[in-house]
């Protein structure tokens, strides 16, 4: 018997502090098996958020760097330019990304600087308790939205992914899912596209996942699945955006 | 003929791998594991197809295919 599916070299074999059934373990699992698969370990340098993935490097056997909150892709940037030998790319939940970051993501893909950006949109701050995101669907209940949120108001969900497509710099942007293993395959195979497109120097590339967070969606891991897919790609069409 | 293996320590109970195996043949256990989560267990009788499903949502990768 051949083994067909083990860990990743590029993940370590430690056990991570996700919740039981968060996206953020298949994400972390999918870049490492890319980086194995491309053969870019000793060259990739990731760039940790500040969230729920704040210790993302205690997880990927290959260098890393921290960013204050929201500034993941203007370190990258940094790293990119002085380093362009290596491969960077930044990992982003979506109040790192579209709330506080917005300004360093908004100019970093305008610049269209030759980076890969996977983008986690768990509609949601799971790292501090669950408020309210950029991202929360219309109606969703969270710590900030106690009787879910309101368009006027509160602001609509934020399609960042559709706003950066405009923008000359960006080459590529697709939106993935994590809904069942068929998803997952897709979304390793659009996380790869972005990675191939730096290494042939093609710039900017961002993939955005609907992620689930079981946890302050107040669901069971599989309803959380179920949700992304039922729910949250009403608002957020799955696809490839550019 | 196929074969997963899982990691019962490094396993949370999400469950995700019983809610995606097309033959049902992973199931809820009824012991704990260090951690205290309730972690899987794969029925020995049955016969696995090494589609790898369980293994591809598994987010704590705990879980190994053989064909
Ligand atoms: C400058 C600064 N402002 C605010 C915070 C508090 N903070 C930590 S994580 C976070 C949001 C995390 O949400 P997200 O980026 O969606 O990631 P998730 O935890 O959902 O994966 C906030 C507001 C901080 N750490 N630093
Ligand atoms: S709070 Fe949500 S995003 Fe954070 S680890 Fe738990 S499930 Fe994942």
């Amino acid at each position: 018997m051949k083994k067909i599916f083990t860990r990743p070299e590029a993940l370590k074999d430690a056990p991570n502090h996700y919740c039981p059934g968060c996206g953020h373990g298949i994400a972390h699992r999918l870049i490492a098996e890319i980086v194995d698969e491309t053969g870019i370990r000793e060259r990739v340098i990731g760039v940790a958020p500040v969230g729920c993935a704040v210790v993302a490097y205690d997880y990927w056997n290959f260098d890393c760097s921290e960013a204050a909150h929201g500034r993941a892709l203007a370190v990258a940037t940094a790293i990119k330019r002085l380093r362009p030998q290596n491969i960077v790319f930044t990992y982003q939940g979506d109040g790192d990304l579209a709330a506080i970051g917005t300004n360093e993501t908004i100019h970093a893909a305008n610049r269209g600087e030759n980076l890969t950006v996977i983008f986690i949109n768990n509609a949601i701050y799971g790292m501090t308790g669950g408020q309210m995101a950029p991202t929360t669907l219309v109606g969703q209940k969270t710590a900030t939205t106690p009787s879910g949120r309101e368009g006027k108001g509160h602001g609509y969900p934020l399609k960042i992914s559709e706003i950066l497509s405009l923008l000359p710099g960006v080459c590529y942007v697709e939106r993935v899912s994590f809904q069942d293993p068929q998803h997952v395959l897709k979304a390793k195979a659009a996380i790869k596209q972005a990675f191939l497109n730096q290494i042939k120097g093609q710039g900017f590339s961002l993939v955005e996942i609907l992620s689930p967070c079981p946890t302050y969606w107040g669901m069971s891991p599989k309803d959380a699945l179920d949700w992304t897919r039922d729910v949250m790609q009403k608002e957020f069409p799955l696809g490839k955006i550019k | 003929m196929a074969k997963v293996i899982i990691n019962r320590e490094r396993c949370k109970g999400c469950f995700l791998c019983v809610s995606v195996c097309p033959k049902r043949l992973i199931k809820k256990g009824s012991k704990l594991n260090k951690r205290g989560s309730n972690f899987v267990e794969i029925d020995p009788a049955g016969v696995c197809v090494g589609c790898a499903r369980c293994a591809i949502i598994c987010p704590d990768c705990c879980i190994e295919v053989y064909k």
